[in-house]
Formats: C-alpha cells, sequence, structure tokens
C-alpha cells in the first residue's frame, strides 16, 4: 500500500521532539482559545495565525493541525457549561449537553463529547487519508475549465444552499469577489480598485481579512451587546464515564461519524446539516429505551452523537480543501489562508507539489487528535475555569492579539488600519446578517477563479467553447442547475419539513414547559 | 463617534429596547446596503480606466465589470427588500445579548483605542501600544482596575515582542525602547 508508507513517512516527520512539541503546544493553544466564550475555531485558528510567522512550513502545519482540533474541541466544551452555543455547530450539542451539565452529569457530558471527537477525528482523518489521495491523484489532470467549473460551483453552494437568505449568501460572496480585485492585475500589472493607496499593490492580504473578520469584527459586535449579568458557569470534576455511558455512545459516535464526514467532504456541508441530523436520528432511535433520560431531560446520546458528526465533518472539510483547494468552512477558510501565507498555491496539484508537507500534516492530525484526548482529559476542570474570564480583559485580550498578528505579519502600520476596516466591515455583516463563509470564499477564490479563466481562454484563444471542453467541467455545471433549481422544485412538494431552528424552538418549548 | 460623554460610566442596562425594534424599515440596512452599491460602482467605474493587454481574452477589466455590476444589482434588490420590511437575523454568541440596544459609544471607544495603536505603533513601538491598547480596551469594556490592566497589558506587549524577536526572529517596532528591550 503506497498510502501506508506514505502515511508512515508522515509520521516520523511529524513525530520529531521537535515537531511533537509545535504539536503540544497548537493543542493547548488551540484548546485554549476556543475555550474562550465567545471565540469560536475559526476565530481561534485566525488569533493563533501570527504565532507560526517565523516556523518553517511543516512546523507550522504540524502546530495548525492541533489548534484545528484544539479549537474544535474548545468550542463544544464552552458550549455544554454555558446555556448558549456560540457557532452554528454546537447548536445540537448544547442541546442536551446543557441539560446533562445542570442534572449534575458534566463530567459524562463532557467525557463522551471528548471521546467522541477522538474516535470521529481518527475515523475522519483516516477517511482524508484514503479518500484525498486518489481524488487529488484525479483532480491534477482536470485542465482550468474544469477548476473554474469546479470554484463556481462551490460559489453557488456556498452562498445559495447553505444559509437563511440567498440574497444574503450572494451580497457576502460579491463583497469577498470586490475585496479580492484589490491589487495589480495579475495579467497587465495595472492598479485596480487600490483607493490611490501603493500600499495595497500586492492585494489585501487574506491573514489581515481573517483576522480582522473573525476577531475584531466579532469583539466590537460582542461588545456593543455584552451580555451585562454573565452566564451561569456548571462547575466540572475530571470527566469520566460509567459502563452505562459507554454502552449508550458508541453507537451515536459511530453514526456521527458517518454522518458527519459525508457532509463535511462534500462541498455542500458545513457542520449544522449532519449535527441536526445526528441530533434526529438519535432522539428516533431513544424512543424505545426505557429507565432513561429521555431527550431533553440531557440523554447523553444527544451529546455523543452531534459532537461526533461534527468533528467528523472537520475532518471530512479536509478533503476537498486539501485535494482541490476550496475551502467549505470558514475554519478550513482560515486554514486555507494559513497555507497561501506560506506561498503555496492551494489547488489539485498541492498534494503532488509537496507530498511531504501534505503527509506530515495528515499524521500530526491524527497525533494532534490522540494528543487532545490525552491533555484535555484532565484539564478539564482548569478549562472550564476558563469561562469565568472577566469579560473587558477578554475582549481588549482578542483585540490585543488580533493587532499583534496584523502588525506582526509585516511590521507595516497600514496593515493594523486595514485590521480596522475589516474590523468594521465584520461587524456590519454581523448586524446585517451576511454569513462571513460566502464572503471568505469569495476573497480567496476570485484570484484564483480570474487566472484559471485566463488560461482557459488562453488556450482556446478567446473562444468561450474553451470552458466547456471538459467532460467534468460540463458535469459540474449539470450539478450547478439542478442545485440552483431542485430547491425551487423541493419548496414545491414539501412546503413544510423540519428544520434545525423548528427543532432548536420546540425544545426551547419543552424547557419551558418543565422549567414553569 | 467621538461624542461619548466621558461622565457616563459603563451605561448601566439601557431600557431594555422593545425586542430588537419591532416593525419598520430597517435604515440602517439600507444604508449598508448604499455603501455596497457604492463600492461596486467605483469597482466598475475604475476598471474603465484599465488598458486591455494583448494576447489577454479576458482582460482586466472583465472581472470587476461582472463583480462590480453585480454587486450593484444586489444592493438594489436589498434596498428593494428592505423597504419591503426585510430584516436581518443578527448573529447570537455566547455574550451577546441581543435584547439591548447596541452600546455605540463603546464600540467608539473601543475602534478609538485600535486607531491609536495604529498612528502611534511606529513612534512608540509595540512593547508600549500594545500594553495602552490591552488597557485602554479593558477600560472601555468596563473594567475599572485600571493599574492591574496597564501592568498585564505592558506584560503582554513585552513578552509578545520578545517572543516574537527571539523565537520566531520577527523584529517588531521597538520605538522610542529602542536600546532597552
Amino acid at each position: 500500500m503506497e498510502t501506508l508508507s506514505l502515511l508512515g513517512g508522515g509520521l516520523l516527520d511529524a513525530l520529531t521532539p521537535m515537531n511533537l512539541a509545535w504539536a503540544i503546544i497548537g493543542v493547548l493553544l488551540g484548546t485554549f482559545v476556543g475555550v474562550l466564550p465567545g471565540v469560536g475555531p475559526a476565530m481561534a485558528v485566525a488569533l493563533l495565525l501570527p504565532v507560526t510567522y517565523g516556523l518553517d512550513v511543516t512546523s507550522a502545519l504540524i502546530m495548525f493541525a492541533g489548534i484545528y482540533y484544539g479549537g474544535m474541541y474548545g468550542g463544544s466544551t464552552t458550549s455544554i457549561l454555558l446555556n448558549t452555543p456560540g457557532e452554528s455547530a454546537s447548536v445540537m450539542t448544547a442541546l442536551e449537553g446543557n441539560k446533562m451539565a445542570k442534572a449534575g452529569r458534566a463530567a459524562q457530558a463532557l467525557a463522551t463529547a471528548a471521546i467522541g471527537s477522538f474516535v470521529a477525528g481518527t475515523l475522519g482523518t483516516l477517511g482524508v487519508i484514503f479518500f484525498a489521495p486518489p481524488l487529488a491523484e484525479f483532480a491534477v489532470q482536470i485542465g482550468a475549465p474544469s477548476y473554474f467549473a469546479i470554484m463556481l460551483l462551490s460559489m453557488v453552494l456556498v452562498s445559495a444552499v447553505l444559509g437563511a437568505s440567498k440574497l444574503r449568501g450572494f451580497l457576502g460572496l460579491f463583497i469577498g469577489l470586490a475585496i479580492g480585485l484589490v491589487g495589480l492585475d495579475g495579467s497587465t500589472a495595472q492598479p485596480r480598485a487600490m483607493l490611490g493607496l501603493n500600499q495595497l499593490a500586492e492585494g489585501i492580504d487574506i491573514v489581515v481579512v481573517a483576522v480582522g473578520l473573525f476577531a475584531v469584527g466579532e469583539a466590537l459586535w460582542t461588545a456593543a451587546h455584552l451580555r451585562r449579568r454573565p452566564l451561569q458557569v456548571i462547575p466540572v470534576g475530571r470527566p469520566w464515564m460509567g459502563k452505562e455511558d459507554w454502552r449508550r455512545s458508541w453507537k451515536p459516535w459511530l453514526r456521527g461519524t458517518a454522518l458527519g464526514f459525508p457532509f463535511g467532504a462534500v462541498p455542500a456541508g458545513g457542520a449544522e446539516t449532519p449535527t441536526f441530523l445526528s441530533y434526529v436520528t438519535e432522539r428516533k432511535l431513544a424512543k424505545g429505551g426505557a429507565g432513561r433520560e429521555k431527550f431533553g431531560d440531557g440523554a447523553i446520546e444527544g451529546v455523543a452523537g452531534p459532537e461526533a458528526a461534527n468533528n467528523a465533518s472537520a475532518a471530512g472539510t479536509l478533503v476537498p480543501l486539501l485535494a482541490l483547494g476550496l475551502p467549505v468552512t470558514a475554519t478550513s477558510a482560515v486554514m486555507l489562508a494559513a497555507i497561501q501565507g506560506y506561498g503555496i498555491t492551494p489547488g489539485p496539484t498541492l498534494m503532488t507539489d509537496q507530498p511531504d508537507l501534505i503527509w506530515a500534516l495528515l499524521a500530526s492530525l491524527l497525533i494532534g487528535n490522540a494528543l487532545l484526548l490525552v491533555l484535555n482529559l484532565p484539564l478539564a476542570p482548569l478549562w472550564a475555569k476558563l469561562l469565568r474570564i472577566p469579560r473587558p480583559q477578554l475582549y481588549a485580550g482578542i483585540l490585543f492579539f488580533a493587532s499583534l498578528g496584523a502588525y506582526a505579519f509585516r511590521q507595516q502600520p497600514f496593515d493594523v488600519a486595514l485590521l480596522v476596516v475589516f474590523g468594521a466591515l465584520g461587524y456590519a455583516i454581523r448586524r446585517f446578517g451576511i454569513p462571513v463563509l460566502p464572503l471568505i470564499l469569495g476573497v480567496i477564490l476570485g484570484p484564483l477563479m480570474e487566472s484559471k479563466l485566463r488560461e482557459a481562454l488562453d488556450l482556446s484563444s478567446g473562444d468561450l467553447g474553451g470552458l466547456f471542453n471538459e467532460p467534468i467541467a460540463l458535469i459540474v455545471y449539470a450539478i450547478i442547475v439542478v442545485v440552483v433549481v431542485a430547491p425551487l422544485v423541493w419548496s414545491r412538494v414539501a412546503p413544510r419539513t423540519a428544520t434545525p431552528s423548528a427543532v432548536v424552538e420546540d425544545a426551547a418549548k419543552d424547557r419551558q414547559e418543565v422549567g414553569s | 463617534m467621538s461624542t461619548s460623554s466621558p461622565e457616563a460610566p459603563t451605561p448601566a442596562p439601557e431600557t431594555t429596547a422593545a425586542p430588537a425594534a419591532s416593525r419598520g424599515v430597517d435604515v440602517g440596512q439600507i444604508v449598508f446596503a448604499v455603501v455596497l452599491g457604492v463600492a461596486g460602482a467605483y469597482v466598475v467605474l475604475d476598471a474603465t480606466t484599465l488598458n486591455i493587454g494583448f494576447a489577454d481574452p479576458v482582460g482586466p477589466r472583465l472581472f470587476p465589470y461582472v463583480i462590480g455590476g453585480v454587486l450593484i444589482v444586489l444592493s438594489v434588490v436589498w434596498i428593494v427588500a428592505t423597504l419591503r420590511g426585510d430584516r436581518a437575523e443578527p448573529e447570537e454568541g455566547e455574550d451577546v445579548d441581543l435584547d439591548q440596544r447596541p452600546d455605540f459609544a463603546l464600540v467608539g471607544k473601543l475602534a478609538a483605542v485600535l486607531v491609536a495603536n495604529v498612528l502611534l505603533v511606529d513612534v512608540l513601538g509595540w512593547a508600549v501600544t500594545g500594553g495602552l491598547l490591552f488597557a485602554g480596551a479593558a477600560w472601555a469594556l468596563g473594567s475599572r482596575t485600571l493599574v492591574r490592566d496597564l501592568l498585564v497589558g505592558v506584560a503582554l506587549a513585552v513578552l509578545s515582542w520578545y517572543f516574537f524577536y527571539v523565537a520566531l526572529g520577527v523584529p517588531l517596532s521597538p520605538g522610542i525602547l529602542d536600546g532597552i528591550l
């Protein structure tokens, strides 16, 4: 097996004492930042980007693997111990998780989340290891026309299919595309949309955009609406599970993984749909069992399933990210930004151009996942303390590290000014409900798309037929049509189906009834 | 932004506004839509000044035309939708309480602190402005332990300066502390 020997080589790279140390630092930092209330995985990765500036690419990516899974794990801890979920992917975990915590079973909730994350993350990463290389091998052969079509597909999916409002999805996308235009034009080197500012000649750095949108924007938005009485934190000891908990958890873990991975791997998913599906599945399957906590009173299945689905989908998103250079979640978009920061062009050639790098990254994802479990089960009570951090210092710290990151990048105050501008934009899109993912995708893929279009039309000497001369491109365009048309037909056929928000409302109603 | 009255210490829970201003047209959303439309128009107008290169079937103008054009169309559609009562679902979060009126004075103060850092970082150096940034932001957010915040801020700033300089080999601006650090 070629894959196994490549993975072995990756493991050898990743297991050098230095790289192992970076992985441990990454996991700890990622969890630390991810646990902080108000800090989601995307912000955690964005804030920690500068830490890797001086490192060589391999060490930096290894550290990122740790930060990525650590940030995800930290987010679920927060949503179980506080009453509100920080990001949409944790909504389903929080429903039952918080009730378990209130019923004095916080330790079991955290344990099933941590072990479930480990199981799902490991299986998911193995999935990436076996799916990404063949996909990449296939992807190298596709030409510019097909690649252009695939980028178009992922933009349409992210803008129109995910999210509540198509209009807002496309607004986000085109704001991002406009930001991506700024700088010297790729082929004629003429300044475009630079507002006469020469500092913008190299384009707006994606790191500054990401940190501005995710960290500064979020901090300003939260500051404007800061909760005056902080949420109640549920105290927790060292996570552990009894025999019964294990028996009830292992099937939901596997089912959650099976649901999560494909949704992450197909550029249509994100974690919302699979976590929702996992929650609904577990609730249905749990109906038969008697003498247990029911769904609504803190059922462990309701934490185990969605949390596994969340992590498996996070692993799944690495397939399109590594094989095609397509990010499908905000967090993976920031990861891509980090990779671009090293002058590596994301895309189908990534795995063939940089095999050592990618295999070291995949190996360190496995290692990071194991480290996460080993380090975080004992550290959970410590992380829980972080939830009490005073909010003024917390948000001051976020602004501090965001400014540091933007400044350290090139040591230019201009970059910090840009950061503030994108912070303001980040505030605005939160206020007006514009999703951030299409926006950041537009910034990343816009310039890439333009160069692929040029390449495709160059080959056909300007003949538009050059865009449609590859079978893959045609198939992808057909998928785009289906994706755009199908929901319209579907809404006619099935006008009312259960939506995640409906379930959350149901659960909220249950809670009220219990409370009254 | 700068009109925040200095005597107002952490505005007490401002008479909890009616949940997200029950009805009516969202004027702020129209303003933002107009800004986006203007940005789209700028992108298009700017592109008209570009020269078309040789042997480039796409040219530097196509993308700006399409992107700016669509942005203008979307902003018009959005304005119409807003006039018909379209409202945003603002983002929720762990520390976000949307039942409160947004505290713009606080946001203004934070923005002022951030901008001060931009203007001063090359002169005073990161070790100084970073510390001030932390303490100033904490103060604006309602912390009243100024001395402690200053100490924490300066410690963070100096440590991060050394971390970048020694561990990562990235020299941040030393500013007035040149030679001391």
